[in-house]
């Protein structure tokens, strides 16, 4: 067959066109697909307790999109299942970017499973936002890091702070530090140590535990005998159970003044109500709790949304710990897109650095390594619970914020006193 | 003073601790230890009886009652389970490979999702007058949700062991541990008699998950933190000896317990395995490998 110069020429043509139009298509597909968010989440493993944080998500997605999307493009969530495994986290967030293209990243639950993405983040440059991770950026340095959670700045060593201001303003001078031998639980364990030696407090017991520990009369002994006058604990839900059981039934002496401080899980219902009226006394981190003088615009209004979704579900039916901050997330890249008027991520990442967010958690401004710029863990006093009726944990006076001073909604009693109701 | 305060104590908890191991180790004693059968998937069906007692509890019942209420229905399921391994790997000669392995792996995964599909992932408890309280005996404090669990496990052990040795049944288990085809000639069938076993097995496994929720609470998967520890137990003891189950158990958790109180908690869980390394090195069979 014998091909004219013309037949090659429109040949060519025609080849070339099939070889560019995926790109203009896409190119012009791109400008109205969805914008992508995405992220793993612990729906099932130890850590499956955390995935009401997809309902904080959701519901911040069904707002964006009633309220006409971002851009004018819908939001779409896309999520995936790390099944509580750091080893599965590197795979999802490859996929996440390779694959599904997603346009912003939101962190893995926890300082434990992010760990493994945060190199993956900044070696290709991505916008990510870290849900209740601590220090995940401090040695990275990822100038695309916000954090969702009020740790602060220097989060490793001052998320906890407030425990150790309220241990200073007692007058306590012999401090023991009990943790379970994960990362977050050693990082918060090693930051309390250094306050200590900071506020010229003597660290009199030090022990780690391994996390699937039950038992803690030994340790609990070994720390009364210690003649600590506080004890910080690290510790996470099935332990942090066990350890308030261990006081209850063996004690911890008279001389303890201050107990609690990092302990994971009295911020959950499931734990709230098993041990109900065994919690009163304890001083421990919360985030939210409903006491006046954390009543931020519109965090009512998604605690009331929140709580048929979790009836349904069957997960946490309070949600004051995880959901609100991963709303708040949602409103970070939402505010931030809209002032930009872009998703291209260095934008938004310099946004943010540069302006504070308004969000149902309230007013949030971030520093160079995507920190809060202001501390905001509180530290809560369990007080007058009664028996193990949930409900009572709607209610103020029960979670009371003992620290930060701003947000502070009652006063602190010595830990015997308080226990004995 | 203080050493024997914190040397009893220690002694105590860990006696009661390795009490409440070997109660969950004994289902694996009769399924690995006496029919080989490697069932991985046993903690996982502990956890499985940890529920049902949560169930029971929730309409009232002791967790322990509820524990033995389920005992028959979880043997009918062991029963089950047991004709369904029977007849696509024994039979077929594939009883001790790595496929009857994976098996029960795959059936721990699925029980392990099954319950987080029903129970959703939140951490479940029982409530008990006694969960919170303690005996203290001078300056021995043990607290109930360690000891009446760890009561009951003698008294299961005294039972097994009597059935297994006063009954023709349970000598045909024991028998079929050493040689089916002479049990076989005896004219009982052996496949029967397993069935029976595994039955068994999961109904201890009921019994064991009521104790094992009393002392703390349970996830779908807090199954595997109990994984190393069973088998390092019945292997410890000796395959297919249940008086050394409950020994070596003890041996455990007494080990376990003075290394937190006098060393550190951090080197606990390597306790058992340092025993097991040890013994094996000396005792190939198990501390109470003879002892059947």
């Amino acid at each position: 067959m014998t091909i004219t110069r013309r037949t090659f020429a429109q040949l060519g043509a025609g080849a070339m066109m099939g070889v560019a139009a995926p790109a203009i298509l896409s190119g012009a597909y791109a400008q109205n697909r969805p914008i992508r968010i995405g992220a793993s989440a612990s729906l099932t493993g130890p850590l499956s307790s955390t995935k009401n944080s997809v309902v904080g998500y959701e519901i911040w997605r069904d707002d964006i999109n009633a309220a006409g999307g971002l851009l004018g493009r819908q939001v779409e969530l896309v999520i995936y299942d790390d099944q509580s495994l750091p080893a599965n986290v590197p795979g999802i967030y490859s996929k996440l970017v390779d694959v599904d293209q997603v346009d912003f990243l939101l962190s893995p639950y926890g300082a434990n499973l992010t760990a493994p993405v945060m190199p993956f983040a900044k070696q290709r440059d991505r916008f990510i936002i870290g849900i209740l991770t601590l220090a995940a950026n401090d040695k990275i340095k990822h100038d695309k890091f916000f954090q969702a959670a009020p740790w602060g700045p220097n989060g490793a060593e001052d998320y906890a702070r407030g425990y150790f201001d309220l241990a200073k303003a007692e007058g306590i001078e012999k401090m023991a530090i009990l943790a379970a031998d994960t990362e977050f639980s050693k990082t918060a364990a090693a930051g309390g140590r250094r306050v200590c030696e900071q506020f010229g407090m003597q660290v009199v017991d030090y022990q780690i535990y391994p996390p699937t520990n039950r038992d803690f009369t030994a340790i609990l002994r070994n720390i009364r005998v210690s003649g600590a006058e506080a004890v910080f604990v690290c510790s996470y839900p099935a332990d942090s159970t066990g350890i308030v059981r261990g006081v209850e039934e063996v004690g911890i002496g008279d001389q303890v003044r201050l107990f609690g401080g990092s302990m994971v899980g009295p911020q959950y219902a499931s734990l709230l109500e098993n041990l109900g009226a065994a919690l009163n006394g304890i001083v421990n981190f919360h985030l939210y709790v409903p006491e006046p003088t954390l009543k931020f615009e519109g965090i009512e209004n998604f605690l009331t949304r929140y709580a048929p979704i979790a009836k349904q579900r069957q997960i946490d039916p309070l949600g004051f710990y995880i959901p609100p901050f991963c709303y708040a997330t949602g409103q970070m890249i939402s505010t931030a897109v809209k002032a930009t008027g872009t998703i291209d991520q260095a934008k938004v990442a310099q946004w943010l650095h540069a302006n504070a967010v308004d969000t149902v958690v309230g007013k949030i401004s971030f520093n160079e390594l995507g920190d809060w710029t202001q501390r905001r863990v509180l530290m809560c006093q369990f007080q007058n619970v009664q028996g193990n009726d949930l409900e009572q944990f709607r209610q103020a006076g029960k979670q009371v914020v003992v620290d930060p001073p701003a947000y502070k909604s009652g006063n602190l009693i010595p830990f015997a006193q308080a226990r004995k109701g | 003073m203080l050493l024997v305060d914190l040397s009893l104590n220690a002694l105590v908890t860990g006696v009661v601790l390795g009490s409440i191991y070997a109660l969950i180790a004994l289902g694996l004693a009769i399924t690995f230890g006496l029919l080989h059968v490697p069932n991985v998937a046993h903690p996982a069906m502990v956890v499985g009886g940890s529920y049902a007692a949560v169930i029971g509890n929730s309409y009232g019942l002791d967790p322990l009652v509820a524990g033995l209420l389920c005992a028959l229905p979880f043997y009918f399921l062991g029963v089950a389970l047991y004709e369904f391994y029977l007849r696509c790997f024994e039979s077929r000669g594939l009883g001790n490979t790595m496929q009857s392995l994976t098996l029960f792996f795959g059936i721990s995964l699925i029980i392990e999702v099954g319950l987080v599909v029903a129970f959703g992932t939140d951490l479940r408890s029982i409530k008990a007058g006694y969960v919170g309280h303690a005996l203290s005996i001078g300056f021995v404090v043990i607290p109930y949700r360690f000891l009446i669990p760890g009561l009951l496990a003698p008294i299961v052990v005294v039972l097994l062991r009597a059935y297994l040795t006063h009954t023709n049944t349970g000598l045909a288990i024991r028998a079929v541990a050493y040689e089916e085809r002479a049990l076989q000639i005896c004219g009982r069938d052996p496949a029967a008699i397993k069935r029976h076993a595994f039955g068994i097995a999961m109904a201890l496994s009921a019994i064991a998950g009521a104790a094992l929720v009393i002392i703390g609470p349970i996830d779908p998967f807090a199954g595997r933190a109990q994984l190393g520890r069973v088998f390092a137990i019945v292997v410890l003891a000796g395959l297919g000896t249940i008086p050394g189950t409950l020994l070596a158990a003890i041996l455990i958790g007494v080990a376990e317990s003075f290394v937190t109180a006098f060393l550190s908690p951090s080197w606990a869980p390597g306790v058992a395995f340092a025993i097991l390394l040890a013994t094996l090195g000396l005792r190939p069979n198990g501390l109470f490998g003879a002892l059947r």
